[in-house]
């Protein structure tokens, strides 16, 4: 069963889907943030991600997309002065429960950002493994690790010759294809993607768009975007957030993505669906 | 379905520790300490050396202080007075210089200079900010003690002292001069007013309260200036006003007394510390302030 | 009518920048001008001997290099590890109430004139270190072969490492203010693409944030050596001013370049004596440029970007 919310939302009843038996692979509840100041960007968001699909978070600027997004891999509370409050879970297990070690979360939950982030001072080989260099140990079949995941992405072929040069030696698109490797050499339960297109060409977007659906076969995804005919083309399940007067986002109604575009329960929805506004 | 980079061979529930997870957690708090320990220090270091300032230099501070002059060998009792009159007629002979050059400088730089000219100007700027305080001594003695003046001289200070102040003026006039939104210079213009009394007029008004902390900062960074009075005002032990002449000053007065044996001149060396840092850091504190109000 | 006072208010703004540009030109002229006569009579000799005597018009001003070199390496070893961690701290871990007093209160100790580090040096630090730092430094790393050469021999307390120490607290200001704007210019996406990775918050900045700030950090600590170099005052009250030897020992009484200037330019009464100190100001002239320019260029690179990010 997936239920979303108490605020208005409704809650969507999966009636003949196997889905709603899944338990989901990130639940969140009650989940509201802070930066600085006394109202938070986000209140109250119940949601779920399930596993191996890919779930859109969109809606217009200013909602708090991303800053659930943060939420989800204990990312916000980087932020000087930021805070969460409610639970977060990952299968079971509470990310936010005390003695959970933040890096321990960030490990078993990847991300990826809106500008390619490739470490400009390594080469593109130590790019890839630099997450799991960090546990100290030596990186044991380092080469065919950066191959699987350079193969993965769909950039071996392209960068096979030059793994010694820098990461920001290449273009956006690839770029941005080299920091999903660096992610999925973590080899994560879910890869949280915070509008990965935003800063590229619709050729590289492309590009990354094919390769979230043939990751979902191995991850469980959450992809924040802007662009509703990216959630339409990638996404199993939408989650719209829209922040109120009071500049809040929460999160208004959630579904299958086909039903979000096509069928949806909310009038608000409907209303940014069909460009009515935001 | 298989992973990936098989990196990982078992997932770990978040309730326990990755492998090495302990030895990093203390990597990190320890250079944690290490870096907060290092901000401490520099902070303790400042503090160490004011308050050495200060209780050494209160003990020497008295109404004669500041109004007599210094004693012979070995008496007691006296005061600073002609190196403080020494500080502040070069300072006043030096802004008289450095103030108008700067501004002038700065008006150029933002509202006329293009092209290699200006280039090159901020370029002799940056190299005067970066010079050796003393290197600028050389010259100023080579320039006007050994040449044209011919004995050491408080002009000598003070032209080595405006040499020094350009530079700072110059760079934080221009600075806020370019602050100055463009849409009042052309309104101005729009009038009909002539462009230099648009400038003179209207942007610098404007941007006045910058011109005062480029001016103050210039100050706070030469009245401290010793090195290149050694060489040009070389200092006097008598009150004098005469700035065709070797004249005293603060700072020289404080090496003099330092470096001389006996007690109370050390006393009177710490009182003269404590006074230049005061009205220093006061300078410094103010236009502090007022900066950061206007980035505000 | 206009004009003309357009045209003319430009000109002389012009004519106060052109004097800018005139002052450094006859700076550097007249330096060389009146070291010429030393320059035409010792050549390379100047730089590789150390035999300063006026008396006998030998000048050799080697072991002044080496005490300007020795004290600013010194300085430059103890300002890094400290301006950098006090960088760090105000730029990665202090909540932002602290940050900014933190910062503050180091820039403040740039606003002390260097006469009063001088003093204080003179009057509090090289006691300390005479009595206290220098004999514990000989009794433990001293007994070290080869690196205890630097810390051996007669301890007076007035020598080049404690005027190093010195300048490390008078560079420290530099150091820190630079790293810091330079910390503040690294992306945000660096730092969280390395957490992001599961890094500890160290590791993010040991592999994510230094490797991309080093350029900037580089030409921070070369600001701060071009700034060591130049220091005269509070060097010239610790550093001794008195050996004519390179020992090798930091506990030795040394010169450094600017120190000779300022004790021996009002004494010196022979024309050669002055060329001989008019070069080494155009020697620290010409240093203090070329590191000033190099760290300015480090820098400022680093504003516009990593190279290909």
């Amino acid at each position: 069963m997936i239920t979303v919310g108490n605020d208005g939302v409704r809650t969507f009843e999966a009636a003949g889907r196997t889905d709603a038996d899944v338990a989901p692979a990130l639940r969140t509840e009650g989940l509201t943030a802070w930066y600085g100041g006394p109202n938070p960007a986000i209140a109250d968001v119940n949601l779920s991600v399930l596993p191996n699909k890919a779930t859109a978070i969109i809606g217009p600027s200013g909602c708090g997309k991303s800053t659930a997004l943060r939420c989800l891999n204990r990312m916000h509370e980087v932020i000087r002065g930021a805070r969460v409050a409610g639970r977060v879970y990952l299968e079971e297990e509470d990310i936010y429960a005390p003695g959970v070690d933040p890096v321990r979360v960030r490990r078993r939950i990847g991300m990826v950002f809106q500008k390619p982030n490739p470490f400009p001072m390594m080469s593109i080989f130590d790019n890839v493994i630099a997450g799991l260099r960090l546990s100290g140990e030596r990186v044991k079949n380092a080469d065919e690790i950066v191959w699987r995941c350079l193969d993965a992405v769909g950039l071996w072929g392209e960068v096979k010759d030059k793994l010694r040069s820098s990461g920001s030696s290449l273009s956006g698109g690839q770029q941005q294809r080299l920091c999903i490797a660096r992610a999925i050499a973590m080899e994560p339960d879910v890869l949280l993607m915070d509008e990965p297109c935003s800063a590229l060409d619709p050729i590289a977007t492309y590009r990354i768009e094919e390769l979230i659906s043939q990751l979902k076969r191995r991850y469980t995804i959450a992809i924040v975007t802007h662009n509703m005919q990216q959630a339409s083309r990638v996404s199993d399940y939408t989650a719209f957030f829209l922040a109120g007067p009071d500049r809040v986002g929460r999160l208004v109604e959630y579904g299958p993505t086909e039903q979000i575009f096509t069928n949806p329960k909310e009038r608000r929805t409907e209303d940014y669906i069909t460009g009515r506004f935001g | 379905m298989a992973a990936v980079s098989g990196a990982l061979v078992a997932r770990r529930p978040l309730s326990q520790a990755l492998p090495g997870e302990l030895r990093r957690r203390m990597v990190d708090r320890i250079a944690m300490s290490l870096i907060a320990s290092t901000a401490l220090l520099g902070c303790a270091v400042l503090l160490f050396v004011v308050s050495y300032v200060v209780v050494r230099g209160a003990p020497a501070i008295d109404v004669a202080f500041f109004t007599e002059g210094p004693k012979p060998y070995g008496e007691e009792g006296g005061g600073v007075l002609p190196a403080i009159v020494g500080t502040l007629s070069m300072l006043l002979l030096a802004s008289a210089i450095a103030i108008p050059a700067g501004l002038g400088t700065a008006i150029y730089l933002s509202e006329f200079g293009r092209g290699a000219f200006a280039h090159a100007v901020r370029f002799a700027l940056d190299l005067l900010a970066g010079m050796p305080s003393i290197v600028i001594g050389v010259f100023v003695w080579s320039l006007l003690v050994r040449q044209v003046i011919g004995r050491f001289s408080g002009i000598a200070g003070a032209v080595a002292l405006a040499i020094i102040m350009i530079p700072i003026v110059s760079r934080t006039v221009e600075e806020i001069l370019r602050l100055v939104p463009d849409a009042l210079r052309e309104g101005s213009l729009a009038l009909g007013v002539p462009r230099w009394r648009t400038i003179v007029g209207v942007v610098l008004p404007t941007a006045r309260a910058g011109v005062i902390t480029g001016v103050m900062l210039s100050l706070a960074r030469a009245g401290g200036e010793t090195a290149p009075l050694l060489l040009t005002a070389l200092g006097n032990q008598f009150l004098s006003f005469d700035l065709t002449s070797p004249i005293a000053s603060l700072p020289v007065q404080i090496y003099n007394y330092a470096v001389a044996p006996y007690e109370d001149w050390h006393t009177k060396a710490w009182g003269s510390a404590l006074v230049l840092v005061s009205v220093i850091g006061c300078l410094s504190l103010v236009t502090r302030i007022a900066t950061r109000r206007a980035r505000l | 009518m206009s004009g003309r006072g357009d045209r003319c208010f430009e000109l002389t703004a012009a004519g106060a920048a052109a004097a800018a540009i005139a002052t450094l030109g006859a700076l550097a002229l007249l330096l060389l001008v009146y070291s010429w006569p030393s320059i035409a009579r010792y050549g390379l000799s100047f730089f590789t001997t150390t035999d300063w005597d006026p008396v006998a018009e030998r000048f050799g001003a080697a072991h002044f290099v080496y005490g300007t070199v020795a004290t600013s390496i010194v300085a430059l070893l103890l300002a890094t590890p400290v301006g950098v961690g006090a960088a760090l701290f105000i730029g990665e871990y202090a909540p932002l109430r602290l940050a900014e007093p933190v910062s503050f209160v180091v820039e403040l100790l740039a606003v002390i004139p260097s006469i009063v580090y001088g003093l204080w040096g003179f009057f509090v630090l090289a006691p300390f270190m005479r009595s206290s730092v220098e004999p514990a430094l000989r009794d433990s790393v001293g007994q070290v072969p080869i690196v205890g050469t630097l810390f051996s021999g007669p301890i007076v307390g007035k020598d080049l490492l404690v005027a190093g120490v010195i300048l490390a607290i008078m560079i420290l200001p530099t150091v820190t203010a630079i790293s810091r704007e330079v910390l503040r210019a690294v992306p945000d996406t660096q730092r969280e693409g390395m957490l992001a990775l599961g890094a500890t918050k160290w590791e993010a900045i040991r592999h994510a944030v230094l490797p991309y700030a080093r350029g900037g950090i580089a030409g921070a600590l070369g600001l701060g050596l071009a700034r060591a170099l130049g220091e005269t005052m509070a060097v010239t009250m610790v550093v001794g001013n008195s050996s004519s030897r390179i020992t090798g020992s930091l506990f030795t009484p040394g010169y450094t370049m600017s120190s000779a200037i300022a004790n021996q330019f009002t004494e010196a009464a022979k024309a050669i004596h002055f060329a001989a100190l008019v070069e080494v100001a155009l020697v620290l002239l010409l240093v203090a440029t070329i590191i000033n320019l190099f760290a300015r260029l480090l820098v400022s690179r680093f504003a516009s970007g990593p190279v290909g990010a």
